[in-house]
Order: structure tokens, then C-alpha cells, then sequence
């Protein structure tokens, strides 16, 4: 089971030593965690995606409440939030490769961001499993290395998350 | 009284915030980076009591200790790097027990951290995992409201150890600072009202009702609550290790600890039990045993101030999360009178076979001295107010198994992290905090961890009598090896020539050895009646086990009462 987490933390010493700690220490595996300032600059906003069944995302969820600077933690519902992610990928760039790195480019409406003779660099938006297929085809053509944002999500409409 | 700033220097805030938030004694131990706090301390002697011990670790305990004595927060100050780590054991234990504890160190000056300079540890980055929160403080207007903080959450909720490092220039530095009322907890959850009616509906139609109860209830003034739920419900009280004294001893609803080494009645109660009620526990391994075969035939109502420990170990049919208080005088009073006559039947019937294994047992008993007939001779001997603190080992879970408890703090051992080497600075905080007799009971291998402690009994004349159970053995570790590993004595047998009244002697404290009860009884006697600490070496038999036990991710069905003849 794949849950979004998103944590309203205070910007103060440490606070994302102690979430990540946290993971460590109690045992949990994650799969992505983003974090950035908000409106506030009092407050960051971390975005954490965990594979692990209810009962290891209720541990997740009741011991990040538990910490001191954590204001706020909310289960994201798939049908009611959306997720991103960025991804920048290098692909060899050879006369046969060059034509469908472009062709695939624009159909996943992604942008090439640097291009050289030896490689081309492409920047692709979206959600995980599209970033995740647009890897599977620049494998063939050559994965120089790539790099991934990991995901950010938010509740869809007025909903919000109390800091 | 017209509050007024005055400049102050960061060590002067330090202290004059201890003062201010009701701090009267702190235990540690100076050096180079608290040398200006410890300046301080000596003016405002008069106003906080500093006891130093002979190591930080034993400082770490005995803020511990005092903590569980008195209910007030432990103080423990250290300097940096060594000084600091030392503490880590003593902060671990605060922390799996949920001991209000704060730790100040102080950290070379902020141009020299992140360079590895003399005595630097980052020790905020090493307490992170075992402390409820902690502060690296780089601005001297932040230190007051920091500290005031950290005594905030150190009693909030589950209360728990809080650390403040503090650099060198940050002591230095001067602001305003201005006197604060001593902080009040966070305001805690309340239960739902739907999760109480569940609570209220399940316990209602219970036919077997048992009330398993730990440290969060202890010491929390629930016990004549608990008490009288007990008989409203024709209920039995059983606890975890940490729940021991929360309940006299006496009470006739009480089964006593269960688990790994619990006692019969209990352990077979909370397996035969249609309804748990647990209160301030957290169902731990030692306690449960294995959680797949544990009370399968029970509904589990659980009541915590912790939302994590709400089905962290057990799964449980109702949850109440909130102050514990609140969350059980919200059932307490709700609930039907109810009668449960066979079940009463049945738990009288276990309380019967325990106490004829028991005597079974004395009957059997080949050795001078049974480690029961001392706790026997302590318990006839103390009165309700004497403090019983221990090490870690054999002789604890005897002390859990016989040590008679009249009333709640009266009790301080090492629970959730079992430090050996806990009992000795412990005892040295429980006796100072609570002022009364304090007993330690200890094994030879706890001791000789951290008898140096010995030193601070001495300079400060605390009236301990310590106990040393001498087995010349690493007794528990080698009744598992006993047990579980074809009597392959690996490294338990100490065979160690020290003598612990020559050492008691040289530590400038009166001492004796004994070997039969008749002789302890005197020595204890002698021992309680004398002003200041007195050590009894009572040598026992090696092969004496602790007895019932459930084996390790075992169940009740799986209990050893009886260990065949050695040898």
C-alpha cells in the first residue's frame, strides 16, 4: 500500500535530522521525502511517500505527531490530492537517438533543457508513474544518469492544512 | 511582587531559571565548558543544592531516580564532549521509562563547533533517538524561554528527558531576563465520547474483566481509583514491571507483574481474561510475551496519553487516547456494578496453585540462603516509606516478585532499557529526593559497573543500605545459558577476588558479609537502624533461578516453574 504524507514542520535546528531519524529508528522504509519553505518562512512543508501497510503508516503518522516542532501531519487520499514529481534525465544523444528522445519529449510534454553532442538533458513534470514511464523509454537509447525531486503533493480545492 | 529585567549573563539565567521553575537540587559534574555555570552554582548555593557524584552516568541516574521519588524533574548538568556522553545511558533509561529528566551541557564556544576542537561532541546529534526533544542554543535571549521549554515537554503528556546544550559563549553573553512561573504541561487530548461508550459497552457485558496497569498509572494518584474499579467490576489488578507500587502490595485484587517473570495468578488471568483494560501501558515483549498467542480470548481497551502506543504492540478493540485521568473517571464512572463470581472462582484458584508451588519451592530450598527469605527479612523490617531501588538482573525480577510496595514512588529500577549498573546512582537520587531510608538491592555484576558511586553515598552521608545478592555470577544471563544454551557458561562465571566489605571499608563506609537469613536479618537490622550508607555482601547460591518464566516469544503455555536438580 502507497500513502502521501504531508508534515508541517517549524524551521528550527534539526527538524529534519529528527524526522529522518525517526524513519531509522523505528524501522520504516521510505520511498521519497521532499521538503521546502512554505508562505511562512516560519514553516517548512515535508512531503513524505511510504510503501508499508496501515499498520506501518499509523506508527509513521503517530510518532511524527509525537515530535516537538511537527505542527501537522495529514494523510493525503489519492482521490483527493494530486502529486508531482521533477525529473531531470541525460540520454545519449546520437543521430538515431536524437529524433525520438524529441518525439517522446513532446508527447510526455517535457522539455529538453541542454543539449549536447554527446548527451541531451530532458526535464519531465508529472506524476510518478509517468515519470516512471517516460524511464522506461530513454532506457534503450542510453540513461547517461538522471535525478529525481522525489513527490510534492496538496489536497485538491479549499482544504488546507492548519500550521 | 513587581517583576523587573535585570542583565544577566547566560550561566546566571541558567541557574536563576532552574531556581525560578522550582529546582532545588541538581546532580553533575564540572568542567571546562560549564565552568561559568558552576561559578554561579557556587554563589546561589544557598538557593540549589549541587550534588556531585564520582561520574556523569551516575549524575544521569540519580536525577532518575530523584524524578521517580519525588515526581519532580531530575536536573543532571555535565560539560561537553565526555562529560556529555556520559550521560547517554542515564538519558536512555529516563527515556524508555518516561522519566522527566533535564539534561544541560555545555558545548565549546559557537566559532569552534564543527571543528572537531578539544572535548566537542555534537551530543544533540547523539541524544536525538533517546530524548523526548533537544536544544543546541546559539542565542542567549532564547536560553530562559528554552529552558522553560524543555521543562515543559520533560513533564507533558508522557513525560521524558529533555537536553539543552549550551556553547561556552552562549554562558557568557548577557540579556534582560525576567523571573516566569514555573511551566504548566501542554493541555493533553481528551477521548472521544463514541470510544468511551465502546469502552463502557465492552466492559459492561466482561465476564472475566482483568486491569493490566504500568508506569504511566503509577505515581499518577490512580491507585485508589483503580482500586475501587477493581471492585466494581469483581476484577483483578495485574501489572507490567514498570507498574509495580502503583498498587500496595497488600491488596487482595492484585495478582502482581506479569510476563517473563511474573507471577502464576497473573500471567494466567491476563490469559484466561475475556476484557483487558490496559492503563498507562504499553504492552512491551517482556510483558506480553509472544503478541500472536497473547490473550486471544480478550477484548483489549487501552488507555494512554501516547497516540503512538495505541496498537504499536497489541491490537486493540478500543483505544482511548487522552489523559489517563480523565479517560478512566469518564469509564469509572459509567460502568455497571458487576458480579463475576466465577470469575473470582478461577483467579482464587490460580492465587491458590502459585502459592503452592511457592511453597513447594521453600520446602525444596537446599541453599543457606534463598533469595526469597531476604526480601522476606526487608519487607518485615521497612516501613512503607522506604525507597527500594535496584540494578539490573536476577535480583531485580526478585525484587519484582517479593518486594512489598505500600504506596506509589517508593520504587526505582531500570524498566524498559535494563541498565545495569542504574541501581547505586539511582538510589543515591531516590534517597536525597524523598529523604527516607532508601534500600538498594543489587547483584555483584550490576555493582561492579558503577560502584565508584560508592564515593558520593559517603560524601553526602545518604543513609542506603545496599544489598549485594553475590552469586559470583552473571546470574541471569547465565540461567539462560542454563536453559537455553546447554549450560555453556560463556563469560557469566566472574570469579572476581574482590572483596566488598575491604571495598565498602576504603570507600570509608562500615560493611559485612553474610551467608544464612539469621545473619542478614541482624546485618539488615544493624544496617537500617545506622545514620548514613552500609553495604551487606549476602552470598548466595549460583544456581538459584528466577522462576516462574515464560521463554523468550513464548506464551503463558510455555511457563518453566520448576527448573530441574543441577549439576
Amino acid at each position: 500500500m502507497r500513502s502521501v504524507i504531508a508534515v508541517y514542520v517549524e524551521n528550527k535546528y534539526g527538524v529534519l535530522a529528527r524526522v529522518s531519524g525517526l524513519f531509522m529508528r523505528r524501522g520504516f522504509n521510505i520511498d521519497s521525502l521532499t521538503v521546502g519553505e512554505t508562505d511562512d518562512p516560519r514553516f517548512s512543508r515535508i512531503t513524505i511517500t511510504l510503501n508499508g501497510d496501515e499498520y506501518v503508516r499509523d506508527q509513521l503518522v503517530n510518532q511524527l505527531k509525537k515530535l516537538h516542532n511537527i505542527k501537522q501531519v495529514k494523510v493525503l487520499e489519492p482521490g483527493t490530492s494530486f502529486e508531482r514529481e521533477l525529473m531531470l534525465i541525460k540520454v545519449r544523444n546520437t543521430p538515431a537517438n536524437r529524433s525520438e528522445i524529441m518525439a517522446a519529449a513532446e508527447i510526455y510534454r517535457a522539455k529538453v533543457v541542454d543539449y549536447t553532442t554527446e548527451a541531451m538533458s530532458v526535464e519531465v513534470t508529472g506524476e510518478p508513474s509517468k515519470i516512471n514511464a517516460f524511464i522506461e523509454v530513454m532506457k534503450p537509447l542510453g540513461i547517461v544518469e538522471m535525478c529525481r525531486t522525489g513527490v510534492v503533493a496538496l489536497q485538491r480545492g479549499g482544504n488546507i492544512m492548519e500550521k | 511582587m513587581k517583576k523587573e529585567a535585570k542583565i544577566m549573563t547566560g550561566s546566571q539565567i541558567v541557574i536563576e531559571t532552574l531556581i525560578e521553575q522550582g529546582v532545588t537540587d541538581v546532580f553533575g559534574y564540572p568542567g571546562g565548558q560549564v565552568l561559568n555555570l558552576y561559578d554561579e552554582l557556587y554563589k546561589a548555593s544557598d538557593r540549589i543544592n549541587h550534588i556531585l557524584t564520582a561520574h556523569e552516568q551516575g549524575a544521569s541516574h540519580a536525577a532518575d531516580g530523584y524524578a521517580r521519588a519525588t515526581g519532580k524533574v531530575g536536573v543532571v548538568i555535565a560539560t561537553s564532549g565526555p562529560g556529555a556522553t556520559n550521560l547517554v545511558t542515564g538519558i536512555a533509561t529516563a527515556m524508555l521509562d518516561s522519566i522527566p529528566m533535564v539534561a544541560i551541557t555545555g558545548n565549546v564556544p559557537t566559532s569552534l563547533i564543527g571543528r572537531d576542537s578539544f572535548q566537542e561532541i555534537n551530543i544533540t546529534g547523539v541524544t536525538m533517538p533517546i530524548t523526548k526533544h533537544n536544544y543546541f542554543v546559539t542565542d542567549v535571549n532564547e536560553l530562559a524561554d528554552t529552558i522553560r521549554e524543555a521543562f515543559r515537554i520533560a513533564i507533558s503528556g508522557r513525560p521524558g528527558p529533555v537536553l539543552v546544550d549550551i556553547p561556552k559563549d552562549v554562558q557568557l553573553a548577557e540579556c534582560e531576563f525576567e523571573l516566569a512561573a514555573p511551566v504548566e504541561p501542554f493541555a493533553e487530548n481528551e477521548a472521544d465520547d463514541a470510544d468511551i461508550e465502546r469502552a463502557v459497552e465492552l466492559i459492561n457485558q466482561a465476564k472475566r474483566p482483568y486491569i493490566y496497569i504500568g508506569g504511566g498509572a503509577a505515581g499518577q494518584g490512580m491507585a485508589m481509583g483503580i482500586m475501587a474499579l477493581a471492585e466494581k467490576l469483581d476484577a483483578y489488578i495485574g501489572c507490567s514491571f514498570m507498574g509495580l507500587s502503583a498498587i500496595p502490595s497488600d491488596h487482595p485484587r492484585l495478582l502482581g507483574m506479569q510476563g517473563m517473570h511474573g507471577h502464576f495468578a497473573s500471567s494466567m488471568a491476563n490469559k484466561e481474561a475475556d476484557l483487558i483494560i490496559g492503563i498507562g501501558v504499553r504492552f512491551s515483549d517482556r510483558a506480553t510475551g509472544n503478541t500472536a498467542k497473547y490473550a486471544k480470548r480478550a477484548k483489549i481497551i487501552q488507555l494512554d496519553t501516547d497516540l503512538a502506543e495505541i496498537n504499536k504492540n497489541v491490537k486493540v478493540d478500543v483505544g482511548l487516547i487522552g489523559n489517563l485521568v480523565s479517560s478512566f473517571n469518564r469509564i469509572y464512572n459509567r460502568v455497571e456494578k458487576l458480579e463475576n463470581p466465577e470469575w473470582v472462582k478461577m483467579v482464587e484458584g490460580f492465587k491458590k496453585h502459585e502459592a503452592e508451588i511457592a511453597a513447594e519451592a521453600e520446602r525444596r530450598a537446599k541453599a543457606k540462603m534463598p533469595p526469597k527469605k531476604i526480601f522476606d527479612i526487608i519487607n518485615e523490617i521497612k516501613d512503607a516509606s522506604t525507597v527500594i531501588a535496584t540494578d539490573v538482573g536476577q535480583h531485580q525480577m526478585w525484587t519484582a516478585q517479593y518486594a512489598r510496595f505500600e504506596r506509589p514512588r517508593r520504587f526505582a529500577s531500570s524498566g524498559g532499557l535494563g541498565t545495569m549498573g542504574y541501581g547505586l546512582g539511582a538510589a543515591i537520587g531516590a534517597q536525597i529526593g524523598s529523604g527516607d531510608k532508601t534500600v538498594l538491592i543489587t547483584g555483584d555484576g550490576s555493582f561492579g559497573m558503577n560502584l565508584n558511586e560508592l564515593a558520593t553515598a559517603v560524601s553526602y552521608n545518604c543513609p542506603i543500605v545496599t544489598v549485594v545478592m553475590n552469586n559470583g555470577v552473571l546470574g541471569m544471563v547465565r540461567q539462560w545459558q542454563t536453559l537455553f544454551f546447554g549450560k555453556r557458561y560463556s563469560n557469566t562465571v566472574l570469579q572476581r577476588k574482590t572483596d566488598f566489605v575491604k571495598l565498602a571499608d576504603a570507600f570509608g563506609m562500615p560493611a559485612e558479609r553474610v551467608e544464612t537469613p539469621e545473619e542478614f536479618r541482624a546485618a539488615f537490622e544493624r544496617a537500617m537502624k545506622h545514620d548514613g550508607p552500609y553495604l551487606i555482601d549476602a552470598i548466595i547460591d549460583k544456581d538459584e533461578f528466577v522462576l516462574p518464566m515464560l521463554p523468550p516469544g513464548g506464551s503463558v503455555d510455555d511457563i518453566i516453574t520448576d527448573v530441574k536438580e543441577e549439576k
